[in-house]
């Protein structure tokens, strides 16, 4: 099983975080937002623009640009 | 009541309570904030930034003072309202004494994350009580919490409350009346561990913490956590050289642990805790807690629909401030109108009459004249806000903003400049990042405003030729111009003076919620006041001054010289002495505008302006118009003495077309009222404007700025108008 970043799933896909990586401040506020290794994430859609993604963690729904969204990887089940 | 140890903050001989009410953004801190209270309470700022500081005494127990909290997800902070709300917690913030107690809020249909920063604010030690908001909505969904499990588990008490129906409230007052009973600071030992090398810093740092009295026993050991997994620490002069001592000698040697990561460890290590609790006290049904959401959101942030239904609720605004409004708009043009011949007609004619109809009630009847459109741009935000809106309008604009490195919610506020730049400039609050909200402010009066309008009317009625489709073309094209120079200085300065890396854009998308209107109209209320009251007191100062610069010095052979046609006329006794009286008047009006400060200052800037094509008259026009535009139109009517003129008087258009340059050449060619039309769009020319800009950014600095850059953006693009039309030879 490989790990992909959070951009490359599909709306209505969803995976278990393994890792981040970025800018720490920005990995340390996601991190505190719930997305930590480990938790189910779900892709719900993106923007009607293609950025950014509309996610949904712990129950409540995230927006995020693709850009920061690529430094999230999950494993896709 | 209860009246506990003596102490610093005694008032009457009773001891007053403050209580911090901290919380997620968007859980129901404000709503339980004024049910407790009873609404009553005062609405100021904090030092040196612009987080609204509101206060008030608890509804029957005077003793007890809640201070609302900024909504914050964490108490590592991240935007300027997270930053108070931590530095007030931890006594941190100057003016602002550390909290008695906490009354922490929490969102029951979004445990895990709420509790994060619950319980990050417990471990501090301080005594506290957690209100367990939003239990309708989780019983409708059929989830069931046992409240006394959690508060076992949180070691504090857990009182559930339903905020916009006062449910709760009574038990929460009870709550809170125990808290000051209860002794200054309470032990709640950490229930989840950390990596062993970090325990031992962590007990360090909490040692010298309570060494020098820093932190109770009872909280050292949370505040040093917290202080060694912080980055950006509040205000270093704040912590005794004792603690800022051991920090730094904490983190060296943690340097060297390259495999601790500690962001990680403090996240990852509460949310797994927090994770286990949840489970343990709440009993999940099967039905989804957002269903209503998830299918609005469908449509809403759909690819088509999405953006149809945000254009058209775009389309909305836009009509209910230039339509819906006009009525209202009219209502109080009368009124001021009924002033003024009110004091006309019951005072003795003298400066003092002047001064009242002329100067105070047409300068602030000018301003106050906008107070409906304002009012329907704060209610409709508010609504946008209340409802969960807004959070979609940032989602779905902010690939397009980013475009110009401005964030999605930049857009309503320099959509809501074309009313009026100053609620734009108040709506830049939401921007968490101050560079980008900078952007935003310094661009935002870029936008055509509703007092630009009676200029270009007048301009383009007066002095443009063509069938009507042009004189809209040409409208249009200032609208266009106004947006597109805001968007490219907002990209020239994001590049230039307020570059930095690019905010990581994390947002929550919350809950729809149907809107309460009590709530919003509160809200607009309580913005559209600032309004009246800030912007209208330096309104009222600079015309008054303006009034003087355009009355004064008087000259008493004049006076008299025109006193002596009157009489005259009068003695003549013509048939139309009415007319002649008021032809006199105009001339005299004239007369005395040419000698007053202002004429004088017209003179002087006449060598400035000449190479736009404007002379000293025009030069009036622009000095007035720093105080508010629409001045010029008034302006224009007295330098061309047509009496009391307003944008449809067909006698200042046919005096406007008339004017012409000592030599016989027509002033108001085509080509002066377009370049003079760039003019307006690009300068800022409105004293309220700066009066906000001075107040939301704290500093005269941006505001002297803002004005500089603009009034040099308008002088070049006039420049450039009248010198290459001239000199291709169009439209003169
Ligand atoms: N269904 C339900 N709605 C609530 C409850 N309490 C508050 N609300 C609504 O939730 C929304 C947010 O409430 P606020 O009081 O503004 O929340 P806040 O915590 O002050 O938000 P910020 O100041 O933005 O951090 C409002 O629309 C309230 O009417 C509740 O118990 N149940
Ligand atoms: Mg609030």
């Amino acid at each position: 099983m490989t790990t992909i970043p959070l951009d490359s799933l599909n709306a209505g896909e969803q995976g278990h975080i393994t890792g981040l990586a970025g800018a720490p401040d920005v990995r340390r506020r996601l991190m505190e937002m719930g997305l930590t290794p480990g938790t189910l994430l779900r892709v719900v859609r993106f923007a009607p623009l293609g950025d950014p993604i509309d996610i949904e963690v712990r129950g409540y729904h995230l927006s995020l640009r693709k850009h920061d969204a690529r430094q999230i990887m999950l494993l896709r089940q | 009541m209860s009246i506990c140890a003596a102490d610093p903050s005694v008032s009457g001989g009773q001891r007053i309570f403050t209580i911090a009410v901290m919380g997620n953004p968007n859980c129901g801190k404000t709503t339980l904030f004024n049910a407790l209270t009873g609404l009553r309470h005062k609405v100021g700022n904090y030092p040196g930034v612009t987080v609204e500081k509101r206060e008030g005494a608890v509804s029957g127990e005077p003793s007890l003072r809640l201070l609302d909290l900024p909504g914050t997800y964490s108490l590592s902070a991240r935007s300027p309202d997270e930053q108070i709300a931590r530095d007030v917690l931890l006594g941190c913030l100057e003016d602002t004494p550390r909290p008695d107690g906490v009354l922490i809020v929490i969102d029951a249909t979004n445990l895990e994350r709420n509790l994060y920063l619950a319980s990050q604010v417990l471990e501090l030690g301080l005594p506290a009580v957690i209100a367990c908001n939003m239990m309708d909505l989780l019983r409708e969904a059929g989830h069931e919490l046992d409240i006394r499990e959690l508060s076992q588990r949180l070691q504090a008490p857990v009182i559930p409350t339903i905020g916009h129906r006062g449910v709760g409230i009574d038990k929460l007052k009870a709550a809170l009346r125990d808290l000051c009973t209860a002794q200054r600071s309470v032990n709640r030992p950490r229930q989840w561990s950390l990596h062993e090398e970090l325990e031992k810093e962590v007990r360090h740092v909490a040692a010298a913490m309570t060494a020098s009295g820093f932190a109770s026993p009872e909280g050292a050991n949370g505040a040093a956590l917290l202080f060694l997994s912080e980055r950006e620490l509040p205000a270093n002069d704040h912590l005794p050289s004792l603690v800022s001592h051991s920090l730094s000698e904490a983190q060296e040697r943690l340097r060297v642990h390259p495999e601790l990561d500690v962001s990680l460890e403090v996240t990852a290590g509460r949310y797994a805790w927090l994770g286990e609790l949840v489970d343990a006290c709440l009993k999940r049904s099967e039905r989804n807690l957002h269903g209503a959401t998830d299918k609005l959101d469908r449509i809403f942030t759909h690819k088509v629909w999405g953006l149809v239904c945000f254009a058209a609720m775009m389309g909305l605004l836009f009509y209910s401030i230039f339509v819906l409004a006009r009525p209202l708009m009219g209502l109080i043009e009368t009124g001021v109108e009924g002033l003024q011949q009110f004091t006309a007609r019951h005072l003795a004619a003298g400066p003092l009459r002047d001064l009242l109809t002329d100067g105070v009630i047409a300068g602030v009847g000018n301003v106050i004249v906008f107070f409906p459109q304002i009012c329907i741009l704060f209610l409709f935000i508010a609504l946008l806000e209340d409802t969960g809106y807004m959070a979609r309008a940032a989602f779905l604009m902010e690939r397009i903003m980013s475009r110009v490195g401005l964030p999605g919610k930049s857009f309503i506020p320099l959509l809501s400049s074309h009313a009026c730049a100053i609620p734009g400039i108040m709506a830049t609050r939401v921007i968490e990042n101050p560079k980008d909200r900078l952007a935003t402010i310094l661009v935002a009066p870029l936008m055509s405003c509703s007092a630009r309008l009676p200029v270009y009317t007048v301009l383009i009625a007066a002095c443009l030729p063509g069938n009507p489709w042009t004189k809209a073309t040409v409208l249009l094209s200032m609208y266009g111009l106004g947006l597109i120079t805001a968007l490219t200085m907002a990209t020239v300065f994001k590049k230039t003076i307020l570059r930095g890396p690019t905010p990581a854009f994390i947002m929550e998308l919350p809950p729809y919620r149907v809107p309460r209107l009590s709530a919003v109209l509160f809200v607009m209320w309580d913005r559209s006041k600032v309004f009246l009251t800030r912007a209208g007191t330096i309104i009222l100062a600079i015309t008054i001054l303006l009034w003087a610069a355009t009355h004064y010095p008087q000259n008493a052979q004049r006076a008299a010289h025109y006193e002596a046609q009157r009489e005259a006329v009068l003695a003549s006794g013509a048939a139309d002495a009415e007319s002649r009286l008021e032809a006199i008047a105009r001339e005299e009006a004239a007369d005395q505008l040419q000698h007053s400060y202002a004429g004088r200052l017209g003179r002087l800037i006449e060598p400035v302006i000449r190479p736009l094509g404007y002379d000293w008259r025009i030069g009036i026009g622009l000095v007035a118009s720093f105080a508010a535009r629409e001045a010029f139109v008034s302006t224009m009517g007295v330098v061309y003495g047509v009496g009391e003129a307003d944008e449809a008087t067909p006698s200042l258009h046919k005096r406007l077309r008339e004017a012409q340059w000592p030599d016989g050449r027509p002033l108001f060619t085509p080509l002066v009222a377009v370049g003079l039309m760039v003019f307006y769009v690009l300068a800022c020319q409105c004293v309220s404007t700066i009066a906000v800009v001075r107040r939301e950014t704290n500093s005269w600095r941006w505001p002297a700025f803002q004005l500089a850059y603009m009034t040099g953006l308008a002088y070049m693009g006039a420049l450039l108008v009248y010198q290459v039309g001239s000199a291709l030879g169009i439209g003169s």
